[in-house]
């Protein structure tokens, strides 16, 4: 069970995508893992056969732990003892693995133990989840059922609320999609609450933080994208976000001590800009998954990016790698916030960009007072890495690239 | 396509987006994102989306004339209708 972000301990298996025997190769979506901030598709690190199973679907997983045996390209069969260890974890364990495929109505032999609905474990208990596969998830949540109203278990193996049981909830429930709206639940909301709670107050207690704040001139990059989008598509048009990180991963060129992790009292730069941004989820809490080498791409797949990002981040399933990955956050208020955003570093990064809500401003140009788009952007950095003196030119240069948005 | 069916889609799509939100509840003369607190990349997937169903360009320069739910209602008539 990887670790995806200092505020994950635990993480529960809802769906196995390959079968032993099957080839895996690095960067392969092996695994659907529910966490508090949603389904995480659990990527591969090596290339290899996966050899079995450790981890039970529904069985809920401390980081760290192995879930499956992956043979490495090359490496021999494992040994008869290997086997017998596997074959002895098995057994310890109460039901073998069983596929997350919808199955109708089997014999309803579900123990009332073995699921988690809001009638068989006790109330208040953070944590608990309603166990769905994750395409029953994202009809819920699409149709605006309540999960928490599902009071028996599903038909699926191991009481697993499938697909099927959802649409036979939605259609036992005709034309009332506004009521039972909010998915994220009572529980669901603190369980990402804690996550943010428990990554926050290790920033607050480990990062000593300085803070910088800068006021930009944002005409040309708004211009700039209006003329971009007059003839486009709506699928094409671009936001100034994309700008904010186009111009963030141009200044980490420069200024690599803010694009990093600082783990072991070390900070190791990164030489890619994997850009998390900041996105709020409906119902409570937000995530900051990454936009990877950010400075790599030019400002319409960057776009692509934000918005696949987005829609899936939305939908509750995004990738391990993307909540890994990040070195560096950018938390954008968007055009209905306020002039200025103080932000708390994400550990193990070192920095993290704040971007106000831009609104028309008097600017003093060429001696000339002119209406112009302003906005406030600020910089939260560790000062074990770097100190005021770079940040303030890492801060104008990110303006700088924003100056000239037909050159990101 | 008619009014009702037109409203039908849109109620729809803003669903989609904003499925917490219930559509009786809101001022439809009151800016649309405030009512439904969805910020611009909600309403570019919001305009991709209708732009898709209805087939028609919604270009960004007619923003300005989809800022309520019912300034909205109105621009997919007037511009639906064609299709």
């Amino acid at each position: 069970m990887p670790s995806l972000g200092p505020d994950m301990e635990a993480g529960t298996l809802v769906e196995w995508l390959i079968k032993p025997g099957d080839d895996v190769h690095r960067g392969d979506i092996i695994a659907v893992v529910e966490t508090h901030k949603g389904a995480i598709e659990i990527e591969v690190f090596e290339d290899g056969v996966l050899e079995t199973y450790l981890a039970e679907i529904g069985k809920t997983i401390p980081v760290g732990t192995p879930m499956a045996v992956i043979r490495g390209a090359g490496q021999d069969v494992p040994s008869r003892d290997q086997q017998l260890l596997a074959a002895a974890d098995a057994t310890t364990q109460k039901k073998e693995v069983a596929p997350a495929e919808p199955v109708h109505k089997t014999a309803p032999d579900t123990k009332p133990d073995q699921t988690v609905s809001g009638s068989s474990l006790p109330s208040g208990k953070p944590g608990m989840r309603v166990r769905i596969t994750p395409a029953a998830r994202r009809r819920a949540k699409e149709s605006g059922l309540d999960l928490m109203s599902f009071e028996n278990p599903g038909f699926g193996p191991e009481g697993v609320i499938t697909l099927a049981d959802v649409e036979a909830r939605i259609d036992a429930k005709p034309g009332a999609p506004g009521a039972a709206a909010n998915v994220a639940g009572p529980m669901e909301k603190s369980g990402m609450r804690k996550a943010i709670a428990a990554a926050m107050s290790r920033s607050k207690r480990e990062i000593p933080h300085y803070y910088l704040g800068h006021t930009i001139d944002l005409s040309k990059a708004a211009a700039f994208v209006t003329q971009t989008n007059a003839n486009r598509p709506p699928a094409e048009r671009l936001l100034l976000g994309a700008l904010y990180l186009k111009a963030v991963a141009r200044a980490l060129g420069k200024y690599p001590e803010f694009n990093g992790h600082f783990t072991g009292d070390i900070f190791h730069p990164n030489a890619a800009a994997h850009i998390g941004m900041a996105i709020r989820i409906r119902g409570g809490g937000l995530v900051a998954p990454a936009i990877h080498n950010t400075e790599s791409l030019d400002l319409d797949s960057v776009m692509s990016a934000i918005r696949d990002l987005v829609s899936r981040v939305r939908a509750g399933r995004f990738r391990s790698s993307e909540l890994s990955d990040p070195t560096i956050t950018i938390s954008s208020l968007g055009d209905r916030g306020v002039d200025t955003l103080y932000g708390v570093i994400y550990p193990p990064q070192v920095a993290l960009i704040g971007i106000g809500t831009p609104s028309t401003r008097p600017w003093v140009q060429d001696g000339v007072l002119v209406p112009r788009q302003i906005a406030n952007i600020s910089l939260a950095a560790d000062h074990r890495v770097s100190d005021g003196h770079q940040g303030a030119l890492f801060l104008r240069a990110i303006s700088n690239f924003l100056q000239a948005p037909e050159t990101l | 396509m008619n009014t009702i069916e037109i409203e039908a889609v849109l109620k729809e799509e803003i669903h989609r987006i904003a499925p917490d939100i219930d559509v009786t509840t809101i001022d439809r003369d009151a800016n649309l994102q405030e009512e439904f607190d969805i910020d611009s990349m909600d309403f570019l997937h919001l305009v991709t989306a209708l732009s898709s169903r209805f087939n028609i360009d919604m270009p960004q320069a007619d923003y300005p004339r989809m800022m309520t739910y019912n300034a909205m209602t109105a621009y997919l008539n007037e511009h639906a209708w064609s299709h």
